[in-house]
């Protein structure tokens, strides 16, 4: 790990980031830093399975649960959103369990178990586009304001009228994704994954549990997406069924990483910064006359990647420099 | 007592035309996977190009319909081969994932370039077929013609595959990829003829839905995700199997969406496919021996 060894490196680049709001920024870049360190952070938890030859193709379904259960929970009964994220973590972790355990027990894995969790994406889309008559829909859906008159922010409502307060948010939550990672790295149960993406027959015979090893970072991996969703839809106060789940997210989710790199800590956060700076670069050329040519050259750069770089970006850049 | 419900019946019947779609584009896909062991995630937006290319040739170009068909099945073979030669190819050997995923870089992209030259409208070729009325129940047309040329093309091509020398190599690889080669066959040209024919087949079905349904950016992922899961119920490579699966899931589909609303119809499918994957991980047909 090239990156955490040079500890130096990193903690600069944090401090720097640490310092950003106070940089006069302006309030349009620093709404891209917090949203490049929320898909940093969306990005990190899927590559935490998806580095370990899950490929899930099925978080948008847990992003989902994540954004609109806790809207709802708002909207309809004023439920405070961070009980309302209590309630989308134990959610996911149910429907991790149902989906991951039948499919570990089984053995359904590779291009099987990608589509697999697609489906499950696109079932938990089609129920929120079915049941718009509290969804609203494909329409999509707000949060109702919850900020007293004068109060700039509100734990209660977990609404946040200053951007600089939803970066430190957002910032932890990006850090405690990098601290996850770490932790996974050093531990057995690391070890133990490594040996089963190599050979699942193998790795039962010498003692490890395959199913429970699955099972556990997939539920860690799925409960940290959901609650990715819940910092969207709270920092956007907007959610839309073909935003946070269905396959577009989910496979957004998944091309990120790749384009980052998926085998180093700060790839998938690499490959959220990258598309975000190809989004506004693409942007600021072309306007927004074109409608679809970021999507375009998007696609392209990710075929180019697949194909030339399966390291992704940052895997490869710091595989030359060794 | 209502004993039999006439709209039932008429949502098992469209049931059945949907069926015959889809089982056309799976057969596609499901041929390329035989053979090539490759699931292309962007099948569906090449019948989605074949869907512009003859909404440009007829209404834009002003060609004879005829002729706007032939160019889309032509030019969406050509571009399974394009699609062959150039992606697939250089990751062959790679990991089986690596594989999957850059087919959806492709979606992504033949998404966006149609995106760019047509917008996002809906576009539609003008041509609107009358319904058909067998006593109460209306039929359209363009979904019995759908489903009639679909049958037909189903049947070529398994005749294809059973009764000539090409069909035979094709068969024989997707039964064994390492021998082949050793028995003088080119597996490379096998694999060109297989994406062409996948190609061809998508075309067909864009010339199909092109008659019943609105052109947009989007219309391949609503085709999409059904058509590769009825490929992996039927058991993937495996035809007959697909055939099976393309007309349970337009039961659900149809006669689902019509007890309860049209999403739910398609949830009731995603959730049966997800179930099936437990209960028979290898498709509908597979026995344990």
């Amino acid at each position: 790990m090239p990156l955490i060894s040079s500890n130096y490196k990193f903690g600069a680049l944090l401090a720097a980031l640490m310092l950003a709001p106070w940089l006069g920024l302006g309030s349009y870049p620093l709404h891209l830093i917090i949203m490049a360190l929320l898909m940093g952070f969306i990005y990190t938890s899927w590559a935490l399975m998806g580095r370990l030859g899950l490929v899930s193709l099925g978080h948008g379904a847990f992003l989902g649960i994540g954004a609109y259960s806790v809207v709802l929970l708002w909207n309809q009964y004023g439920v405070p959103p961070l009980a309302g994220a209590l309630v989308a973590l134990v959610l996911t972790v149910i429907l991790a369990l149902v989906i991951g355990y039948p499919c570990f027990r089984f053995k359904i894995v590779g291009h099987y178990f990608a589509l697999v969790t697609l489906a499950l994406a696109e079932v938990v889309r089609l129920v929120i586009v079915a049941t718009r008559e509290v969804t609203g829909g494909s329409l999509g859906l707000t949060p109702k304001p919850g900020l007293p008159n004068e109060a700039a922010a509100s734990l209660w409502s977990f609404q946040f009228s200053n951007r600089v307060v939803w970066f430190y948010i957002v910032l932890a939550c990006w850090l405690f994704a990098l601290w996850v990672w770490r932790k996974v790295d050093q531990s057995m149960l690391r070890d133990a994954l490594q040996a089963i993406s190599e050979d699942e027959d193998a790795a039962a015979s010498i003692g490890i549990n395959v199913t429970r090893t699955k099972l556990k970072i997939t539920v860690l991996s799925a409960a940290m997406t959901c609650f990715g969703g819940v910092l969207y839809a709270q920092y956007q106060a907007y959610v839309n069924p073909d935003t946070v789940s269905g396959i577009g997210i989910s496979l957004q989710m998944v091309f990120g990483v790749i384009a980052g790199g998926m085998f180093v800590m700060l790839g998938p956060t690499f490959g959220a910064v990258f598309l975000l700076a190809l989004q506004e670069v693409l942007r600021v050329l072309i306007g927004n006359q074109i409608h679809g040519l970021d999507l375009l050259i998007y696609g392209a750069l990710l075929v180019f990647f697949i194909i030339r770089m399966p390291k992704g970006i940052l895997g490869s850049w710091l595989e030359r420099k060794t | 007592m209502e004993f039999f419900d006439i709209f039932l019946l008429e949502a098992v019947l469209n049931g059945l035309l949907l069926g015959g779609l889809l089982a056309l584009l799976s057969l596609g896909l499901n041929l390329i996977f035989g053979v090539i062991d490759v699931v292309w995630i962007c099948y569906a937006e090449l019948m989605m190009v074949g869907m512009y290319a003859i909404y440009w040739s007829h209404t834009m170009l002003g060609l004879p319909l005829a002729v706007a068909f032939i160019l889309g099945i032509v030019g969406v073979a050509a571009l399974g081969m394009a699609m062959h030669w150039f992606i697939i190819r250089p990751v062959l050997s790679a990991e089986p994932i690596n594989q999957l995923l850059v087919t959806g870089g492709v979606l992504f992209f033949l998404q966006a370039l149609v995106t760019v030259i047509f917008g996002i409208d809906f576009k539609n070729i003008g041509v609107r077929m009358p319904s058909l009325m067998v006593g109460d129940i209306s039929l359209s047309m363009a979904r019995l013609i759908a489903f009639c040329v679909a049958m037909v093309a189903i049947a070529a091509t398994y005749l294809f595959l059973n009764r000539t020398f090409v069909g035979t190599a094709i068969r024989a690889i997707s039964q064994d990829r390492s021998i082949m080669p050793l028995m003088g066959v080119n597996t490379e040209r096998i694999y060109l003829i297989t994406s062409a024919m996948g190609g061809a087949l998508a075309g067909l079905a864009a010339c199909l839905l092109v008659l019943q349904y609105d052109i947009h950016p989007a219309i391949g992922l609503s085709f999409g995700p059904i058509t590769f899961l009825v490929c992996v119920m039927g058991g993937l490579g495996n035809l007959l199997g697909g055939f099976i699966a393309a007309f349970i899931f337009a039961q659900l589909i149809s006669v689902g969406g019509y007890v309860y609303a049209i999403e739910w119809g398609y949830v009731m499918a995603f959730v049966f496919f997800i179930a099936m994957m437990f209960i028979r991980p290898e498709g509908i047909l597979f026995r344990r021996r």
